[in-house]
């Protein structure tokens, strides 16, 4: 496996935000997550949750409600702005003032035509959607008295809305109020967070801790389930109406199923079931995805529950799953200048890396001789969040990308110094990038766009704008993901599509594409030496491409042929970095959210009935046996949960932790709940 | 009637009542629990026993209502039979005859003439492996009908009995055994199996341990090792069954009871206490202290009544508003009797381990337990693993008045904590109360039995008596000096010593304490044992092998003895006549006496003795042997060769405690082989916690007798301790039907004869057989081990059989006769008692009035 002199980094205070709003959509399979930092996450669900896109978030924006429009994502949100999201381009495609103060809910109607913003001034306004714009139809309501929720009648033709103490059910046609709740409680306040318009029944859930049932027409209680002393933050209904979920500030989520009374009966009746207890803060949003009940809040995870009732057989898809980290990869590392850039929503860091003259055995601490210092705070100009960044290899230059604009930087190391200069005119075309990335040399910095690659040439002097790639075929637009560059001779760049375009950076043209696979590309990489690209997907298959040959290599043929180690299949994080180890070409280095692996490929791959994980078998074996025993796959768990892996020119590794006790650390109080034994 | 004194063993009381769930009568006036082999009937409001339903030969399994007759319950027996009873009058109907062992009877409405039976698989001789089978009851008049046909319904049943039960009005059957549910519809006879994980994560234990079903809904509760309680619904899917967990109880949810309109749950733990949940809201209430770990619950018909049974061998009744408004106590068996079984001579009841941390003083004669004292006085909480303060010994002295308990924790020995506590027993805090500061006086015509409930008081506590364990203690056995010797592992013996009257004045205390007066050692050997005199003159202490005789009076070490190989287990001074004899068991199967003037050997036999007991009012030694694990019986004198009473096979297994119990008054047997019980009893406890006794038959005659003339109606006195003027009012309650005793022989295989039998007219037939019984019963028995007893008992019940045959073919309106001129003296009696006490209190103002004198 080799040995390595480990930088373990601990400095970068990544910080996720809390997830207010979710929305599923059925027809695509994609998830679209609302953080309160602004920014939106699409998790496609055939893909196990594999996160596609990001839109980058903004200050001041605050996002209360997402809602699928078709494919179109609308959100709305306390600036009383409604806006459609980009989700090619990733970034807002307008914003439409509500006009009715902060907006608390938006929902769709099932027609697909109208939308409904809820808002503070106690108004429910009707938007018809256009082909790229919404159009103010008409108010409803209009007392005292702020819109909290609101839920759609699946006939279209009736809107419940959720207020402080109110329940009011609109019928559309004659644009009246048809009829109301009574007081829910007498004492205190009481905010009804969510309503559920079902066939029949109306379902809310409320700040009493209750989810109660009632009667549409006559406005009646039929049943009152008292869930939590606490709220009742959110609701979700499957489709067929049989089971419902309630998501609480104690971090459960209840569920409810309508279950014969007695069976073989006519007779239904809504009974509380099952508690999961996967959050430790408010679940502020549910989404039902047929086998799968999906829930994020406040402690910034997003966990997918699976409902074993539901499934068939066991798989990957039947196990718990949580995501807490970014699939993507928030540290730049300059490799020959041991330097380190951190990407935060609104500002970056870089540092440089500390040193050692020790020696010592495996698994020892060496002794620091100069501690790693911060070099740089660099403020991003503007509202928006950054997408993206990168430091060059030489740690000369740095650039990152918001929504609004790329900035490139020049950085002048002396001694002590450090000063940092703008490099101006940019090329106009390069307005925004989806990522960014510098040549091995550092003398050239290559920016994606949605539709195309654009090269600018860097000198002491300033920034040339050179060429501009685009893919041959290339009819619809470009969604963006990461790009990975060789010795400077070929680049290769995936879509979310999933598909590759190889360019050949010295004759600036496009080179060849990969065969297209049906799971997304989670991390790919360009051998030094060899010049073959690994692929790695987010169902954990593994390509490798000779570029040179335009064809897939011998070892990936026969990893496909063999098939992969079930353990490694049902990982449940993707890979998120692919580097190579310059001192063996046959290793490659991999990197999930919960380990990294080094992938040998001179050793046989593991068969299905051996042991995945044998390191330690492998250590109380004798010298003569192990390599019998030993296989391509060898993972390192050591450091936990991984931000970065990396290898510097000087053969030592770079691993960004961030522990999970400073996140919780981090995050605000949970409501107080007695424990047994307490 | 045959004049015979041959000596019976019997089973006298004190067997569990925590066995089967008790059922409660439709008008809630009843309470039925099965305890041994007998069917007790409890009022519900009272707390007394009202009757008996006796006719099994085996330990009954399973009590329930007779769905077709609410005023009719079956019972189940292992001896593989499940009888009908008219419980109002205590009437045995009918007897089915099963052939196998029942575990659990279950009947439900809606299967009528079915019994569901637990019994154990025929296929495979496994008699862990339990099925149900439906037996369907053949409608002939006969008294005793054989059930041959019997259905398999279900294999693979736990042998706990609550975890079968049936749903719906008897739609299906609901059953769980280890991980695994099965919900059977009788309707597709179609099982369904459900299946949880065996994971332990989280502190999951997912094993089964009850099962009860909604009576309207379906939905089945199951409660699991690890506290959960289950709901089951769909569970007529394979793959979309689902369920809700209620979690309260932090560990073994041991019981389940719906209500019957399906309203609440409730639910028992080790943790003794009841939950009660509400079906469809997410409340609960709970009632928490109910002592022992509740084993069993049952709800009445129309849930106003809920009972629980707990470890403890105890039923409570609960009203529905939780309140617990009748406590019924057994003798409390627990794992292990550490104090030997000691008579307080005050109140003449059986004082031994009760609760933990108690000590329980139990009534024998009217198999009741009066109280407890609260030896530890700590809370005590339950949680596994923790070590709790336990009673080990426990001694009176001469006359009752003091009380010197031992208790320790601590499993290793460096964290043992022993604490030697004296308690003086209190004249004017005397409390007449059992539970609710009321006094039940229990009076007998002919004999008045006024029972003194006591209460100890705390003089001294003494932190570590000794460094290590305590293996004995003994009082100084006359009344002159109060001393208690301890005898420890440690090393040495100690002489404790009540202080004067005088010293204490000095210190300003409120009464003279206990200290310790002498510290005794020789040659840093182990005391094993100690015992005094009779006189008082003599202290023996065994140290390992080696017997010290000391004066008591000036600490002097008078002579050793020693008998090697072997440490001396038990030790014992003759009494009267033999008292200069010094008896001693070894380790080594030796029985060894010494005369004591001679200082020599008298005699020594080779024997496996496993425990020795001296009469404290006669002569008379009592020796249990152990041979091929069957317990034999000696009584013997020490200055005769040849033993006064021989039982052989007395019980299985080892027999850990026994105690002479000094009668009230003596018998004048004049029969040789049951003289030695004219001055006091015998009462043994087996291995298997059973309390046997040695009765004569004189003794069971003149009680049945007794019984039978005036049929016994209990008087209770109620007297509130708070009023002065005390009012007296007595309740007579007379019952046609003759009851039997409490007790029961033993080895006895005789056949049940009840009046109800006997008006239908069969009798005579019946009667041909018995005469004829002695030649028949004696060849078929021969082959038996213990055969002659066996046969001296059914000679000896012969007789009074026909007596109760005499009785009863009389017609009732006779005995009623006899009744109500019972009745009318009796309440002469008590008028004139009353008025007598009442004179006397005008007159004299005694501090006590002694009932026995009054008449």
């Amino acid at each position: 496996m080799g040995e390595f002199t480990v930088h373990r980094v601990r400095f970068f205070h990544y910080m996720p935000s809390g997830i207010c709003a979710m929305a599923f959509n059925r027809r695509t399979e994609r998830l679209a997550v609302a953080r309160t930092d602004g920014s939106v996450e699409l998790y496609s669900r055939t893909d196990h949750f594999f996160q596609e896109k990001v839109v980058p978030g903004r200050q001041q924006r605050s996002i209360q409600a997402l809602c699928w429009v078709g494919k179109r994502l609308f959100g709305a949100g306390l600036s009383g702005e409604i806006a459609e999201f980009d989700l090619d381009n990733l970034r807002l495609k307008f914003s439409q003032d509500a006009y009715g103060g902060p907006i608390w809910s938006i929902v769709c109607n099932p027609q697909g035509t109208h939308l409904a913003a809820g808002c503070e001034d106690g108004t429910v306004k009707l938007f018809e959607i256009l082909e790229d714009q919404i159009r103010f139809e008409r108010n409803m309501g209009g007392q005292k008295g702020r819109i909290i929720s609101l839920a759609w009648h699946s006939s279209g033709t009736k809107i419940a809305a959720g207020m402080i103490d109110m329940i009011k059910v609109f019928d559309l046609d004659s644009g009246e109020l048809r009829s109301r709740g009574s007081r829910m409680q007498q004492s205190q306040e009481c905010v009804v967070w969510s309503v559920l318009f079902l066939s029949d029944i109306i379902v809310s859930g409320d700040s009493a801790g209750k989810v109660k049932m009632w009667d549409v027409n006559t406005g009646t209680l039929i049943k009152n389930h008292q869930v939590t002393e606490w709220d009742v933050l959110t609701l979700s209904v499957s489709q067929d109406e049989t089971s419902l979920f309630a998501g609480t500030s104690e971090g459960t989520v209840v569920q409810f199923q309508l279950l014969d009374v007695v069976l073989g009966q006519e007779e239904k009746e809504w009974v509380r079931t099952r508690t999961f207890k996967n959050h430790t803060h408010d679940v502020i949003a549910l989404a039902e995805a047929d086998t799968v009940i999906i829930s994020g809040g406040m402690d910034t995870q997003l966990v997918v529950r699976p409902l074993l009732d539901k499934l068939d057989f066991k798989s990957r898809d039947s196990s718990l799953l949580k995501i807490l980290f970014p699939q993507r990869s928030l540290v730049s590392c300059a490799k020959k200048a041991g330097l380190l850039l951190f990407q935060y929503p609104t500002h970056l860091e870089l540092w440089r890396l500390g040193d050692t003259e020790g020696h010592g055995p495996p698994g020892c601490i060496l002794p620091v001789s100069r501690n790693p210092e911060k070099l740089l705070h660099l403020k991003i100009k503007g509202e928006d969040h950054v997408c993206c960044s990168a430091v060059a290899p030489c740690g000369e230059w740095i650039a990152y990308s918001t929504t609004s604009g790329i900035r490139l930087y020049r950085l002048q190391r002396d001694n002590k110094n450090v000063s940092i200069t703008k490099v101006p005119k940019l090329p106009k075309v390069l307005r925004h990038a989806h990522q960014l990335c510098f040549s091995p040399d550092s003398s050239h910095l290559y920016g994606t766009t949605s539709s195309a690659v654009h090269v600018v040439a860097l000198t002491s002097a300033g920034c040339k704008f050179e060429h501009s790639l685009k893919p041959n075929s290339c009819v619809e637009p470009f969604g963006n993901e990461s790009q990975e560059i060789s010795d400077g001779k070929f680049l290769a760049s995936a879509n979310s599509n999933s598909e590759i375009h190889i360019y050949n950076m010295h004759k600036l043209k496009a080179h060849c594409t990969v065969p297209v696979y049906r799971s997304g590309v989670s991390a790919m990489g360009i051998h030094p030496e060899t010049n073959n690209l690994v692929i790695v997907h987010a169902d954990h298959q593994i390509f490798e491409f000779s570029i040179e040959q335009m064809q897939y290599t011998d070892w990936s043929r026969r990893v496909q042929k063999e098939g992969l180690h079930h353990v490694w299949l049902e990982r449940d994080t993707p890979v998120i970095n692919v580097t190579f180890n310059p001192q063996n070409p046959n290793h490659v280095i991999l990197h999930d959210s919960y380990m990294f692996c080094i992938i040998d490929q001179s050793l046989p791959l593991p068969d299905r009935k051996s042991q995945f994980h044998n390191q330690l078998t492998l250590k109380s074996l004798p010298e003569a046996e192990r390599l019998k025993h030993s296989h391509a796959f060898k993972e390192c768990k050591l450091y936990q949960p991984l931000l970065c892996v990396d290898m510097l020119e000087n053969q030592s590794l770079v691993v960004v932790e961030r522990p999970l006790l400073d996140i919780t650390t981090n995050l605000p109080a949970p409501v107080r709940q007695k424990k047994f034994a307490t | 009637m045959v004049e015979s004194s041959e000596v019976r063993v019997v089973r006298c009381g004190g067997s569990r009542i925590n066995v089967a769930a008790p059922v409660i009568s439709v008008d809630s006036r009843f309470l039925l629990c099965a305890s041994g082999d007998l069917v007790k009937v409890f009022s519900t409001s009272t707390e007394e026993w009202v009757h008996v339903l006796q006719g099994h030969t085996n330990v009954v399994t399973g009590i329930t209502l007779n769905p077709a007759n609410q005023l009719q319950v079956y019972s189940s027996s292992a001896d593989g039979t499940v009888r009908l009873w008219d419980f109002t009058d205590g009437i045995l109907i009918k007897t089915f005859v099963i052939g196998y062992p029942i575990a659990t009877l279950l009947v439900s409405n809606k299967h009528e003439g079915i019994l569901f039976l637990v019994v154990p698989a025929k296929d495979n001789s496994n008699s862990e492996c339990l099925q149900l089978v439906a037996a369907h009851v053949p409608k002939t008049l006969e008294q005793e009908v054989e059930v041959r046909e019997l259905s398999s319904v279900l294999p693979n049943i736990s042998p706990n009995p609550r975890a079968v039960g049936f749903g719906r009005e008897g739609e299906y059957i609901a059953s769980a055994e280890g991980l695994k549910l099965i919900v059977y519809f009788f309707r597709d006879q179609k099982p369904y199996r459900f299946n949880l994980s065996k994971s332990t994560k989280k502190g999951a234990k997912n094993t089964f341990t009850c099962v009860s079903c909604h009576p309207k809904d379906d939905c089945v509760a199951t409660g699991h090792e690890d506290g959960k309680i289950r709901l089951w619904r769909n569970f007529n899917q394979k793959k979309e069954y689902t369920y809700t967990t209620l979690h309260w109880h932090h560990s073994v949810v041991n019981t389940l009871c719906f209500t019957p309109e399906g309203t609440t749950l409730l639910s028992g733990g080790i943790e003794s206490v009841l939950v009660q949940w509400q079906y469809d809201r997410n409340s609960k209430y709970i009632l928490p202290r109910l002592g022992g770990s509740i084993t069993h619950i049952s709800v009445s018909a129309d849930g106003s009544l809920f009972t629980t049974s707990h470890s403890d061998n105890k039923i409570t009744v609960i009203q529905s508003n939780l309140k617990v408004s009748a406590v019924i106590q057994g003798l409390v068996k627990g794992e292990a009797v550490h104090t030997d079984l000691v008579i307080d001579p005050r109140s003449k009841a059986l004082v031994l381990n009760g609760k933990p941390g108690h000590l329980q003083f139990y009534s024998l004669q009217r198999d009741k337990q009066l109280y407890n004292l609260d030896i530890v006085q700590q809370e005590y909480i339950y949680q596994e693993g923790l070590d709790q303060y336990e009673v080990v010994k426990a001694a009176f002295d001469a006359h009752g008045s003091c009380l010197a308990t031992v208790e320790e924790r601590g499993k290793k020995l460096s964290d043992t904590e022993i604490t030697l506590k004296f308690w003086d027993y209190n004249e004017t805090a005397q409390r007449y109360t059992l539970t609710c500061q009321k006094v039940f006086c229990a009076v007998w015509i002919s004999t008045l039995n006024i029972l003194y409930f006591s209460s100890f008081v705390l003089n001294t506590t003494v932190m570590t008596p000794h460094d290590n364990r305590i293996t004995s203690m003994c009082f100084f056995p006359t009344a002159e000096t109060t001393m208690v010797v301890t005898t420890a592992r440690d090393g040495c013996f100690k002489a404790w010593l009540l202080g004067q009257e005088s010293d204490t004045e000095k210190q300003g205390t409120d009464g003279p304490s206990w200290s310790c007066d002498f510290v005794g050692r020789y040659h840093d050997l182990q005391p094993t044992n100690c015992c005094f005199s009779a006189d008082g003159s003599l202290l023996a202490v065994s140290f390992q092998e080696v017997i010290t005789i000391w004066n008591p009076e000036t600490w002097e070490l008078l002579t050793t003895l020693c008998q090697p190989p072997g440490n001396i287990k038990d030790l014992c001074f003759g009494r009267l006549s033999c008292s200069r004899y010094l008896l001693a068991t070894t380790t080594k199967n030796m029985l060894c006496c010494w005369n004591l003037l001679t200082c020599s050997l008298e005699w020594s036999t080779s024997i496996a003795v496993t425990l020795l007991k001296a009469d404290p009012l006669s002569e008379n030694m009592a020796v249990f042997t152990l041979q091929k694990e069957q317990t034999d019986l000696f009584v013997f004198k020490p200055c005769e060769p040849r033993p006064l009473f021989t039982q052989n096979a007395l019980c299985v297994g080892e027999v850990q405690r026994a105690i002479f119990v000094p009668r009230e008054e003596p018998l004048d047997n004049c029969d040789e082989s049951s003289l030695w019980l004219n001055r006091s009893q015998l009462y043994c406890l087996t291995e298997n916690m059973d309390l046997l006794a040695f009765t004569t038959k004189i003794e069971d005659d003149s009680l049945i007798s007794r019984k039978l003339v005036c049929n016994l109606t209990l008087i209770v006195f109620e007297k509130h301790i708070k009023r002065v003027s005390c009012s007296i009012f007595c309740l007579v309650t007379i019952n046609p039907v003759c009851h039997l005793l409490p007790t029961q022989a033993v080895i006895d295989d005789s056949v049940a004869v009840t009046p109800f039998y006997l008006l239908l007219g069969k009798h005579r037939q019946r009667e041909q057989e018995m005469c004829g019984l002695p030649v028949t019963e004696q060849q078929g028995r021969a082959q038996l081990p213990q055969g002659s007893v066996a046969v001296r008992e059914v000679r000896s019940r012969v007789p009074w059989k026909c007596l109760v045959m005499v009785y009863s073919t009389r017609s009732r309106v006779v005995l009623l006769l006899i009744f109500v001129c019972v009745c009318v003296c009796v309440c002469v009696c008590v008028l004139f008692y009353t008025f007598s006490c009442y004179t006397r209190r005008l007159m004299s103002c005694p501090q006590r009035p002694s009932y026995a004198t009054c008449l």
